[in-house]
This record gives structure tokens, C-alpha cells and sequence, in this order.
């Protein structure tokens, strides 16, 4: 903490006490019902993305009967501008293994997996050296848990869970229908937790010092911390862990400055907040303004006066039109509509009244897009265009 | 047997089983949701997202092929913002579609354009996207054109190469807005394992793939005065025709097919059916002839089972994936080939033509024939035997083009020489029906004494399930035959190539215990075949099935071997199964392949 | 290096034959010839009793799994929206000027391959880039020429590491 902080910081994720022999064994010492209870009175949410209830989650599986059941850590961190996964697994990796084994022992799993990203290759073997040590202290204290690694290839849609799935069972990663839901049917088609790097590092925390600690940070309906991924126009780029429930005007004070003229909450399927509504958003789970739902995985990326709006839409659009599985068609030719679409008014080539058609269609692959990739487009595209419309017809 | 969910649909309550999806719950109180990449035969995909529905309470709309009601849902069809999200979509696919409806092999019989008429997408203002992409036509195949400029990759095609055929020609390839349906390196179907099947174009709803078609060849070839233009008409098209002028499907139209033929201009319109008696003659003296050596002499040269070859789809897949085990395979050629021999050799030695002069058309309910008849080893008559394959669609186009109204034909006979069958030729049109027909000659064969069915209905090999087992005892045989005495006769029907697959890999584990089976290439035998109408689902295949068996308890000859122009041939040209004229124009070989 | 056939055998050891071993082995072979070619992914279909053209369909999904032939060094730019602002324009400039290759090209001598990817989770220190497994970040046309240099003369120059 400085002088020059304005947003709260917080120190649970990254401040290693060597201790996580200490919590492993004595979380195994307690019922799975007490841990369970102990996430659920926390309140923590997903912090990969979809923000829900990890007590719940745990509760869920748990309660299913089968021989077969999964822990996978999502390790796919993909968002642009947002990069805590990455760091959390080469500082604390042992945090996050405990929290994998102490879900495995909640819900009767024997295995867990870290579907880890291609791009992050190199964290590999510190990685399986973490693994192995981890794995030798559960065989003294004679806990049965075997984690592996599975290495992506090269695919954002990947980190969506049931693509996960299809893509640990050596298939492409086209997300699945839902329902059913991984709780039920998820790797292999059995009960599975999936939980992002983050979430279970917080578990981490909260079998560590309890429920109330976590909670009594952040506000009502986003408890505890979070992690933010700082990137852009900003003298701080980083990852800090913040209480949840700041409002973006206090952001940009302590991370941006005069000059930030937007701000993107969420990465590029999140929203893109002007200046003059700062004030008004909050960052949480269930923000105070209208349209801003949780924060993707914390990626904040601030843009000066000197950045065009159009170009970073335009860089969000080829971002999905690439990266989405092409099954379903809101999005495989929504995206494509979009990008073209306004590459088009900004040429002259479409008047600037097709922006309104656009951002009907918008809403409708917001409504029928098979995945999140395809239902969150609409997010930065309403957003950039409603507040932004002269950038992308001048 | 499950337990029971109310839901209500449009505010009308609807009780049915759980697990139901949404579509079928509708269907049922007669609410139609439009489908695209939803079909009957395959796994629900869900991709399209054309059935989407309003569920109450929830923001997003769910596809009502692949939800299941739960308890208290109420659901909504007709809502403002399905409509609105319906139309987008429907536009959205259009715009990735190169929609030249007019000069579209497809046109009139396009599920998407279906849509697009039913939603009155008058307003496409969406930019159009196939320009920016390089498609090229894949029609190199002489039987199946692929045109990806067409596809709106609702992945129906791969599902059914995959799971109905286990051929897996096609796959889903790259992704995002380069995601499409292709082959192993975008290599053309005529260089892949493609079986030609067709189920393909069976199950495409748009023009992306089709089969290639040989009207205009045919045309000139009735119009030229120095041809003698000869066809024969294969038993599934008899009872699949009428689907595409004007009939219910399962209504026979063979009379009217006949008189349609006359007046279309060929010269002879004879019937295939003629030559799967004479199949039958073939077959099953080599049947015999294997026993004999196999139980009898102790030959272990003899591969057992036999396999029929009269499917070329089902050929070109042993071809391609157990080619050690061509000997197995019946040498009898199909029907059709059996027949263009015999046209251009048999046929016009007895009416006195120059066999230059004859082009030998074959309508099929098969895309596979027209490669079977492309094959370089179907030339025994001196000529190429078959010079080209309509399916039973084409006919129906060449039937339109001419103005004829088929509904107010009167009926007519096949011309005479090889145009009288039996019941047993007719049954080849369904999965089991070459098991039954042989049977019933085989067993008399063998015995003297008709097979023990009523009304030689051998039921145990009818019937819609993947792999069908029957087995017949031999009892009291003529002396020539005592071999076969207390031998059952262990016989197996396979239809859709996965079933085919599933027999081979046992006969590959050296665990299949038959002596005699069936394949099949298409779900149904041909009746379902890859060049029928479209659509195809199990309830039309149903009917045709119903249609060909009536169609052979209709007939006064049941058994292949008491059809007098086979006698005649026999007598006349033949000699007897087996001989050495029948090996050569009757009998062919295999061809191992790999990739 | 193994003949293709032997090392898919020892990735099959290794991993196991089964469809969701799939992705390891693609991933073995490419981690040694850069690429899958046909006659790789026969082999693959063979040792795991798959249709060739199922490993194809799923082995293009992956932008990493290559299908065409890669130099031994392949570079991936990103080019996401903080390296696009950070200067990743100037950084492909960097790496034309010297290889003389655009993006999608291999050099002559078939050592480097130039890409573009998307967010490779450095936005804080953008511009970055992948040479294969390693990851460079802070990236200044400076810097390009230090790295590709020392790549030239395979004393490769280490990049962002755990810790």
C-alpha cells in the first residue's frame, strides 16, 4: 500500500507462507459437509467468468452418486488483457493444488486435472515439479490424489468448460448443449468440478482463515477480493488484488488519469465503460449500472484520448471471428457480420444507419449463441457503438 | 417408461415423458418449431439454432431440439423476440450461402429456402460473405458433387458419415469464420475413402451436396435415331418414385413408372428385378459350391461367410478398410451389372441389334451405382455395360421435363427378354430381401421342399434393427446334398455401413459365425438409398419397406428360380449358373484399396 | 530425431491409445517435427485406431497444431488490443526488415516461420511474442534484432520465466 492508492488492496493470493501442508491436513481432518459450508457462507463466486456460486458448485457434485469423479482446474486464461492465472500458478502453484485435492476430497474424486494453455508452456516444468512434491507429502499423509497436466493448443474457446471437456477428450473444442451441466455430466460424461485458477486459490484462502474473513471484504452480492489484471493506457500496468465493489471512477483515480478515456471491464467479452460513466459503475457481480454484470476474470485495460474506439472493436471482432468454434451460426456469422459490418459504415459503404441493424443482431447472438464466446460479443459491441457512435462512422 | 413432466407450450398444458426436448413435446399437440440441423436418423447437434424458443424466466432462447422439459416449463414458440431471432438467423445463413436458387440443383427442395419463403426474408441487407472466400466445386467424384459455397455447416453430413456409415469422409475442419465441412486435407471425395454411398446427399438440406446427374446424357442419347436406348429399373425406385410426383410415400407406382419410361423414349424398358433373380440363380449355387467344398471336401481355402457384393457402396468400404478379406465377397456382380452385360451380348443377339447401337441407362435408388458402372473391369460385354445411372430423383426431373402428368398414367408392362420377375427380385429393395430371396431358392435347392415360412415370408430377416440373425435348419436334403444334413444354416443382414463395419471387425477377430450374410451400404437397404427422394427418416423408409413386401405377396412368382425368362436364358444363352459363360459376363473381381 | 513412425509409437507408449490421447500425441509430434503432415496423422490414425480424417478435423482446430510445413523457429506475434497499441505494428516491421518474410511465410532457409497470434497473457509488458515455446515481452525493434540475432546463430537468448 502507497500513498497513492485510492482502491483498497489486498494480500491473500500471493502472500506465501509456506503453509500449505498445514491446510491440506487439516481440511482433510474436517467433513466435506463443514467444507462446503465453509465456501457457502463465503459467498465466493467464479472468478474465471461466470461467477457462479463455488460452495454451490462443490455442494452440487458432491451430492451426485458416481464410481467416477473430476476436479479440472481451468487454466485456459485466454481474455485479453487479463494474465493473474499465469502469475498465480508460478508464485503459489501449491495453493491451487490444495484447493484441487481439497475439492477432490469434497465431492470423491481420486483425479484432478490443469488444463494449462498452450502459450504457457514454460510453466510446465516448474509445474510438474510442484505436482510431484505435492503428490509425495499426499502419499505420506496417506491421502490418495493424482493431478495431471493437460496442455492446450492454441484455442480461446478452449477455456469455455464443456469445450474443455470435448478438448481433453481429444475432440475439437465445440462447447457443449447445456443442460446438462458439468456438475452432472462434464469430463468423460462424469459428475466434474471445474473451477478457474483464481477461484481455487481463493478456496485456498478461505479454508485457511475462514468464511468471515473473506466476506466481511467486497460488498453485498461480491464478497471478498479479486484479482485485476491491469493493462493499457495506465502508469501501473500489473495485477493487484482489490476488493470487489469499488466503482471504476476510484479505478481509473488510482490506475488511470486525466487522460483515460475508457475504460474495458472484462476483456474483449465484457463492457467498455466512457468516461462520463465512470461514477457510475461499480465492479462487482451485480453492478450498480445497468449492463455491467461481473468483471471476465479482472482484465481492466484503459484507453487514452489518443486510442480509437473503432480500432479496438474492430480488434475484439477479428479476436472472436477467429476464435470461436464456428459451430453454431448467431456467432460463426455474427462475428464475421459485425467485423465487416463496421469496416463497412466507417467506409462509407453501408450508411450509418446499419449500425442500428447491427446492434439488433448483436442482441440476438447475445440471446441464441450456443456459448458464452457468442453471448458476450454483444457486450464491448453495445457498449463501444452506443458510446462511441461518431468513432465509427468519422 | 419414465416419469411423466406437465410443461405448458403456448399456454396450452402438454404431459409427457421426461426427458422429452421441447420439440418433440410440441410436435405432439401439433406445434411445428422449425429445424435445420436437427434430423431424425442422427444425434440431436444443436447448432443451427434455428428451433430456438422462448422459455419464461429465462433472458436467453433455448433450442428446442436439444432441451429437455423439465417440470413447470412454460414455453413459448411464437414470441416477438423468437420471431426477430429466428429471422436473424435465417439471414445470417443466408448471407454465408451462395443462393443461386435458380440455377441451384436444389431448387424447390431446399430446407433453407424453405425457411427463408416462410419467413419472408424479403430484406437481406446483411453483406454478403461467400465472395470473400475461394470455393471451388468438388466434382470429380462420378458419383456425389460437393459445392461448399452451399453449406451452412449444420454438420448433418458428417454426423451421417460418421455415425450411420462409420465411412467418417467428412469432418467439421478449422474453425471461427473458417470453420467448415471437409475432407482429409480438403482432398476431393473421389480421393478419400468415400464409399459413394450418398447418405450424404440424403441428409443435406441444402444444395451443398448433391449427386451428380446424367439428364442432358440421357436425353441425347433418346433423342439420337441411331441409338437403341435401353433401361432397367431397379426394385427400390418402384416404391420411392411417386414420392416426387405427387404420391404418399410407400405407394407402389410400378405401372405408371413403366408408362412413364415408354414415353420419356426409351426403346426397351425392361427390369432389374429380372437380373436379381438371376443373381439369385448365381449366388446361390456359389453358396452351394462353398458349402460343398468348405463342410463336404474340408477346403480351408474357402472363406466363409460369403458376403453379397450386390451394393457397391458396401463394396467400395471392404475395398477400402478390410481389403484382405475380398474373398469373402460373393464374385457375382449387382443386379444392374449383371444386367448391362447381358443387354449389350444376350439381349441384342436376340432381337438382332448392333450392340454399338445400344446405350444402356439404369435408374437407382443409388448414387454408388453410377461409380460401380464407371468401373474398369464392367466392360465384359466388349462395351462399357452400363453407360449411365439416373437415380430415382433425375428420373423424376426427366419425367417433369417431358410434361407428363404421372398421376393419369395407365399402367403398363416391362418389355419382354429381361423384364419378368418374382417376388424374390422385388424384396432386394430392402435390407434382408437378397437373404429371403435366396433362401427360398437355396433351401428348395437343397431339399426339394419350399422354406418353412408362411407364405415364404421369411420373417426372421425382416425388420429395421442394424444387424438381424436367422438361422435354418436342413433337414432331409436330396442325396446330392446329404452333406448338409443337420446343418444350420447360421445367415446374418447387415444395413447402414456401421452394422457392416461392426461384422467385419468380428470376422476380422475371427469371431463371425455365419455362413451366408447380407450388406447393405444404406440404413433400410436401398429403399433408402442414397439417390431416393428427399427426405428420407425412418417412418418413409417404413413405408417403402411395407410397399416392397407388398409388392412381392402381389406377385404370382415368388422364388427366382421359376421365373421363366430366367429358364430361358439359362437354356438359351447361360447354360447353367456357374458356367463358363455366366463367369464371364456374370462374375467379376475386387479391387484392394488404401487412401 | 525419430523417424515418424517410431516416435508416434513411443508418444502412443506414453500417453495411451485412447480418443483422448489424441491431443498429447499431436502435440508430441509437432513439438519434434514442427508440423503434421499427412503421412504423420495416417500414422497417428493407425496407432489409435482413428479415421484419418478425425485426427485432420481435429487437429486443424488448434492454431498450434500446424498442418503445413513450419520452419524450425516459429514466431508468433500478437496481436491483440495492448500489444496492437504497444507497437506491435512496428514489431512485425522489425521482423520483416530482417527475415524478409510477411506473415504467413517461412525464410529460405526454412528457419523461421513469421505468425500472428491472439493474447498471450503479457499485456503489462507488451508488445510480446512467442518463438516457440518461449515467450519475449517488452518487446522494441531493438530487442527483435538481439533475439533473432541470437537465434541465427542458435545461442538462443532465454525469455520470460517462471519465478
Amino acid at each position: 500500500m502507497s500513498d497513492n492508492d485510492i482502491v483498497k488492496r489486498a494480500d491473500f493470493i500471493f502472500k506465501n507462507e509456506n503453509d500449505w501442508e498445514e491446510v491440506l491436513t487439516k481440511s482433510l481432518a474436517r467433513t466435506p459437509n463443514e467444507l462446503i459450508n465453509e465456501l457457502i457462507s463465503s459467498e465466493l463466486k467464479g472468478r474465471g467468468g461466470a461467477g457462479f456460486p463455488t460452495g454451490l458448485k462443490w455442494k452440487l457434485t458432491s451430492e451426485l452418486k458416481s464410481d467416477d469423479k473430476f476436479v479440472i482446474c481451468n487454466a485456459d486464461e485466454g481474455e485479453p488483457g487479463t494474465f493473474k492465472d499465469r502469475e498465480i500458478l508460478s508464485r503459489v502453484p501449491f495453493k491451487v493444488l490444495t484447493a484441487i485435492a481439497l475439492c477432490g476430497y469434497v465431492i470423491g474424486a481420486k483425479q484432478g486435472f490443469i488444463y494449462l494453455r498452450g502459450e504457457y508452456f514454460f510453466l510446465q516444468q516448474e509445474l510438474k515439479k510442484a505436482i510431484s512434491e505435492f503428490e509425495f507429502f499426499c502419499k505420506e499423509i496417506k491421502y490418495d490424489f493424482k493431478i495431471n497436466i493437460f496442455m492446450g493448443s492454441g484455442a480461446y474457446i478452449c477455456g469455455e468448460e464443456t469445450a474443455l471437456f470435448e478438448s481433453m477428450e481429444g475432440k475439437r473444442g465445440e462447447p457443449r448443449n447445456k443442460p446438462p451441466y458439468p456438475t452432472a455430466y462434464g469430463y468423460q460424461g462424469k459428475p466434474t468440478v471445474i473451477n478457474n485458477v483464481e477461484t481455487l486459490a481463493h478456496t485456498f484462502t478461505i479454508f485457511k482463515y475462514g468464511a468471515k474473513r473473506f466476506y466481511d471484504l467486497g460488498v453485498q452480492f461480491s464478497r471478498g477480493t479479486k484479482l485485476f489484471s491491469v493493462s493499457g493506457d495506465t502508469p501501473k500496468p500489473g495485477i493487484y488484488e482489490l476488493e470487489l465493489g469499488m466503482s471504476l471512477s476510484d479505478f481509473v483515480d488510482d490506475f488511470g488519469d486525466d487522460d483515460t478515456k475508457a475504460v474495458q471491464v472484462g476483456g474483449a467479452s465484457g463492457f467498455l465503460v466512457p468516461r462520463k460513466k465512470f461514477s457510475a459503475t461499480s465492479i462487482g457481480y451485480e453492478g450498480k449500472l445497468v449492463g455491467i454484470s461481473l468483471p471476465t476474470g479482472g482484465s481492466m485495460m484503459l484507453f487514452n484520448s489518443s486510442r480509437s474506439m473503432f480500432n479496438v472493436l474492430d480488434n475484439y471482432l477479428n479476436f472472436f471471428a477467429e476464435e470461436s468454434c464456428g459451430q453454431c451460426t448467431p456467432c460463426r456469422v455474427g462475428c464475421q457480420q459485425l467485423l465487416k459490418g463496421i469496416k463497412a459504415v466507417k467506409r462509407g459503404e453501408k450508411p450509418a444507419s446499419y449500425l442500428d441493424k447491427l446492434l439488433s443482431l448483436a442482441e440476438t447472438m447475445q440471446y441464441t449463441a450456443k456459448c458464452g464466446l457468442g453471448q458476450s460479443v454483444a457486450n464491448s459491441f453495445t457498449s463501444i457503438v452506443e458510446n462511441f457512435r461518431e468513432e465509427m462512422i468519422y | 417408461m419414465g416419469k411423466k413432466v406437465k410443461i405448458t407450450i403456448n399456454g396450452q398444458p402438454v404431459e409427457i415423458d421426461k426427458g422429452t426436448s421441447i420439440l418433440d413435446a410440441a410436435k405432439q399437440i401439433g406445434v411445428i418449431i422449425p429445424t435445420l440441423c436437427y434430423h431424425k436418423d442422427l444425434c440431436v447437434a444443436g447448432n443451427c439454432r434455428v428451433c430456438i424458443v422462448e422459455i419464461a424466466g429465462q433472458k436467453r432462447l433455448a433450442p428446442a431440439c436439444a432441451t429437455p422439459c423439465e417440470e413447470g416449463m412454460d414455453v413459448l414458440t411464437n414470441t416477438h423476440k423468437v420471431r426477430n431471432s429466428r429471422k436473424h438467423i435465417i439471414e445470417l445463413l443466408l448471407s454465408e450461402h451462395n443462393a443461386d436458387c435458380t440455377s441451384c440443383y436444389k431448387n424447390g427442395n431446399c430446407e433453407l429456402q424453405l425457411l427463408a419463403s416462410e419467413f419472408k426474408i424479403m430484406n437481406q441487407d446483411f453483406i454478403h460473405l461467400v465472395p470473400f472466400r475461394n470455393y471451388t466445386i468438388d466434382d470429380y467424384s462420378p458419383s456425389i458433387i460437393k459445392d461448399d459455397s452451399k453449406c451452412i455447416r449444420c454438420q448433418r453430413c458428417v454426423r451421417t458419415c460418421a455415425e450411420l456409415q462409420s465411412v467418417n469422409a467428412l469432418t467439421m475442419a478449422h474453425k471461427g469464420e473458417y470453420a467448415q465441412v471437409t475432407t482429409f486435407f480438403e482432398k476431393s471425395m473421389n480421393d478419400v475413402i468415400c464409399t459413394n454411398c450418398g447418405q450424404c446427399v440424403n441428409h443435406c438440406p441444402t444444395g451443398a451436396l448433391v449427386e451428380k446427374n446424367y439428364i442432358e446424357e440421357v436425353w441425347a442419347a433418346i433423342s439420337d435415331k441411331s441409338k437403341y436406348v435401353v433401361i432397367q429399373t431397379a426394385p427400390a425406385v418402384r416404391v420411392g418414385l411417386g414420392e416426387e410426383l405427387g404420391f404418399d410415400p410407400g405407394t407402389r407406382v410400378t405401372g405408371k413408372m413403366v408408362a412413364a419410361l415408354k414415353r420419356l423414349g426409351f426403346d426397351a424398358v425392361m427390369d432389374t428385378d429380372f437380373t436379381a433373380d438371376l443373381t439369385i440363380m448365381e449366388e446361390g449355387s456359389e453358396l452351394l459350391s462353398r458349402l460343398r467344398k468348405a463342410l463336404a471336401e474340408n477346403d480351408r481355402t474357402i472363406k466363409l461367410p460369403m458376403a453379397t457384393s450386390c451394393s457397391p457402396g458396401w463394396i467400395k468400404f471392404i475395398e477400402h478398410l478390410y481389403p484382405e478379406f475380398l474373398d469373402h465377397l460373393s464374385t457375382c456382380k449387382s443386379p444392374q451389372q449383371m444386367f448391362g452385360a447381358l443387354v449389350k451380348t444376350y439381349y441384342a443377339k436376340a432381337r438382332k441389334l448392333d450392340p454399338e447401337r445400344i446405350v444402356s441407362v439404369s435408374v437407382m435408388p443409388c448414387t454408388a451405382k453410377k461409380f460401380e458402372a464407371a468401373r474398369p473391369e464392367m466392360h465384359d460385354s466388349g462395351y462399357r455395360d452400363v453407360d449411365y445411372v439416373l437415380t430415382t430423383r433425375e428420373l423424376a426431373i426427366m419425367i417433369k421435363q417431358a410434361g407428363i402428368d404421372f398421376t393419369r398414367l395407365e399402367e403398363m408392362h416391362f418389355d419382354r427378354l429381361m423384364g419378368e420377375s418374382t417376388g424374390a427380385g422385388v424384396i432386394f429393395g430392402s435390407t434382408g430381401g437378397v437373404m429371403e430371396a435366396a433362401l427360398r431358392t437355396a433351401y428348395e435347392l437343397v431339399t426339394g421342399r419350399e422354406v418353412p415360412f408362411d407364405k415364404l415370408n421369411i420373417t426372421p430377416v425382416r425388420g429395421t434393427e442394424g444387424i438381424r440373425e436367422a438361422r435354418v435348419k436342413i433337414e432331409k436334403p436330396k442325396k446330392e446334398w446329404a452333406f448338409l444334413d443337420g446343418v444350420e444354416l447360421k445367415c446374418a443382414v447387415a444395413h447402414g455401413l456401421v452394422n457392416a463395419k461392426y461384422i467385419m471387425d468380428k470376422v476380422k477377430a475371427g469371431k463371425a459365425d455365419y455362413h451366408f450374410v447380407e450388406f447393405m451400404a444404406c440404413p433400410g437397404g436401398c429403399l433408402g438409398g442414397g439417390g431416393q427422394p428427399i427426405p428420407t427418416n425412418p417412418d418413409i423408409r417404413q413405408r417403402r419397406a411395407i410397399a416392397i413386401y407388398a409388392e412381392d405377396e402381389g406377385m404370382t412368382l415368388r422364388k427366382s428360380h421359376e421365373n421363366p425368362e430366367i429358364i430361358k436364358i439359362y437354356n438359351d444363352f447361360l447354360g447353367h449358373p456357374l458356367s463358363e459363360v455366366s463367369h464371364h459376363l456374370l462374375h467379376t473381381k475386387y479391387t484392394p484399396r488404401r487412401l | 530425431m525419430k523417424p515418424i513412425a517410431e516416435l508416434v509409437k513411443d508418444l502412443a507408449d506414453r500417453y495411451g491409445r485412447q480418443r483422448c490421447n489424441l491431443l498429447p500425441i499431436l502435440q508430441g509430434v509437432v513439438e519434434q517435427e514442427k508440423y503434421l503432415s499427412e503421412y504423420s496423422m495416417f500414422e497417428i490414425a493407425r496407432e489409435l485406431d482413428l479415421p484419418v480424417t478425425e485426427v485432420y478435423g481435429t487437429a486443424t482446430f488448434y492454431s498450434f497444431l500446424e498442418c503445413k510445413k513450419m520452419g524450425k523457429y516459429i514466431i508468433r506475434v500478437c496481436k491483440t488490443i495492448t500489444c496492437s497499441m504497444k507497437g506491435e505494428r512496428q514489431i512485425l516491421m522489425a521482423i520483416q526488415d530482417m527475415l524478409k518474410i510477411k506473415i504467413g511465410e517461412t525464410t529460405q532457409d526454412g528457419k523461421f516461420t513469421l505468425l500472428e497470434t491472439n493474447c498471450l497473457g503479457f499485456c503489462h509488458k507488451a508488445p510480446a511474442m512467442l518463438i516457440n515455446n518461449e515467450v519475449y515481452t517488452e518487446l522494441t525493434p531493438e530487442k527483435i534484432r538481439e533475439i533473432l540475432s541470437s537465434y541465427l546463430h542458435d545461442k538462443i537468448i532465454g525469455g520470460e520465466h517462471v519465478g
